[in-house]
């Protein structure tokens, strides 16, 4: 008996009733530490930084406030009764407790409780995404008829690592419900994961460790292309048939190089390349840059949307923006409103913030 | 450890969640089952817009137990658009100035650990100015 090999022709994930984001939020705080006073600190370096800035949480913020946030800006653009969401899933590598669900405490701020799915994702920077097709499950299979799926870091690099420079804080949250209700419909979804090592953190420890170069070409690149192309292949689609593209943005490189490759144009991504002005968001990165190309997409658009996380895989998204998005783009507060908030802080600032002094 | 006052304040705390009184129709927070406008009883909930004004303002160098870690911090009177007043930490103020009037927005925010780090984390409101849209 032979088994059929379904990694060569990948069935597009479709769910049986036709699902899209009835309302979308994001949320990036307000501080931020250049790149140049990361370098002042560690290498004297002036040039060659991976990004410009990144977003810095304040001493009150967390993954759970800032997914609450999020999902309130979901809700204003949604307006549905909060009751009526079935499952409340928030993916995240830096959730506050090791062991307590975030997602309780969001379900809770923003009344879906207590008839609703909670857990806490975890995939490196892909968290977010994956609990985006879980979500589409949940409503294309009718067991719920709206379902929230949260994706939200406040990512830590150790001191003087490169990850240093780019992890950041901030993220993205999706009301997902049936399609005749939604702002964009998604067609599709394709997931390409495999075991490659090129990120990790074990357990107790504060910061991450990662494959150095092994992060490019075998893990994001692979994963990236993979998951697209697979996409498009089984859509019958290319590049140009999409308006805009969202790819994970770990710095300012990667997302420019792995677009040319797949065949888009700096101009298809720039609304949701993010990653210069408030850095890498790990498991928020695909997720905010979404809502940002989501805030200025016109109906019709057709967005291709890859998320990618170490250890590793990628989510591949076919978005097609309905008319209903032109009354809810402005319902709550944009993504580029929230990177405009901007106070830059220095690096002694950033080490409190971010709990990088022992105080005892 | 206070767990069961937390968990009983939770929705107040998390989402401005009072009452209002189904005979004269005045906004209460925080609830409290009896109208101070009408002394009848209330009980239904209400959830507050979250916006409001500053009324007034100081800023608390010196910090009790358990917000030392966030001092200095400035707390407010704030006078929600619905007409109750509360006692609340103002935040995301950067530099900017505070002035009476000013108007802010409530956000759920991280305001203590329950005791050390080994306790649970006590959410709830805080005001900060209010952004264009939202």
């Amino acid at each position: 008996m032979t088994t059929p090999n379904t990694q060569t022709s990948p069935a597009l994930l479709k769910p049986v009733k036709p699902v899209g984001i009835v309302g979308y939020g994001a949320y990036v705080p307000r501080y931020r530490i250049p790149a140049k006073e990361i370098a002042r600190v560690w290498t004297g370096k002036t040039s060659g930084l991976p990004i410009k800035e990144k977003a810095v949480p304040g001493l009150d913020e967390d993954v759970i406030t800032m997914s609450i946030e999020a999902a309130r800006n979901a809700m204003l653009r949604a307006q549905i009764d909060p009751a009526e969401i079935r499952a409340v899933w928030v993916g995240s590598e830096s959730h506050p407790y090791a062991v307590k669900p975030t997602s309780t405490i969001v379900a809770e701020a923003i009344g879906a409780v207590p008839s609703t799915q909670g857990a806490d994702f975890e995939f490196a920077c892909k968290a977010g995404t994956e609990a985006m097709v879980a979500a589409m499950g949940m409503v294309g299979s009718g067991m719920g008829h709206y379902a929230l799926a949260i994706g939200m870091d406040t990512a830590q690099g150790k001191p003087g690592d490169a990850l240093e420079y780019t992890a950041a804080a901030g993220g993205g949250a999706y009301i997902l419900g049936p399609a005749e209700e939604s702002l964009a419909v998604i067609n599709s979804a394709y997931s390409y994961v495999t075991d490659t090592p090129d990120f990790w953190r074990r357990e107790y420890q504060k910061y991450p460790e990662h494959g150095m170069r092994f992060t490019g070409e075998p893990a994001y690149f692979k994963h990236i292309t993979e998951a697209a192309t697979r996409m498009m292949e089984a859509s019958g689609t290319t590049a140009k048939d999409y308006k805009w593209a969202v790819f994970h943005q770990p710095n300012t490189k990667f997302p420019q190089k792995v677009a040319g490759q797949l065949g888009f144009s700096l101009e298809q991504i720039t609304p949701g390349l993010l990653v210069t002005v408030i850095g890498n968001t790990y498991a928020g990165a695909a997720m905010v840059g979404l809502t940002a190309t989501l805030d200025i997409a016109q109906p019709g658009d057709r967005i291709l949307c890859v998320s990618f996380g170490s250890g590793a895989g990628s989510d591949a998204f076919d978005i097609l923006v309905t008319d209903k998005i032109t009354a809810r783009q402005s319902l709550a507060t944009k993504t580029q409103e929230y990177i405009a908030r901007r106070t830059e802080i220095d690096y002694a600032t950033y080490a409190r913030y971010r709990g990088k002094i022992t105080m005892k | 450890m206070e767990i069961p006052r937390h968990w009983r304040l939770k929705k107040q705390r998390y989402g401005l969640v009072g009452e209002v009184c189904p005979h004269c129709d005045h906004k209460i927070f925080p609830p409290r089952d009896v109208c101070p406008n009408c002394g009848d009883e209330a009980k239904e909930q209400f959830a507050f817009s979250g916006k409001g004004e500053v009324y007034s303002y100081t800023t608390v160098y010196e910090a009790p137990a358990g917000f030392d870690a966030n001092a200095p911090y400035t707390v407010a009177i704030v006078k929600l658009e619905e007409g109750p007043m509360l006692t609340a930490q103002l935040t995301d103020l950067n530099e900017q100035p505070i002035s009476i009037g000013m108007p802010v927005e409530m956000v759920t925010r991280k305001m203590r650990n329950d005791g050390d780090e080994r306790g649970v984390i006590v959410y709830g409101y805080k005001f900060r100015p209010r952004m264009a849209v939202a």
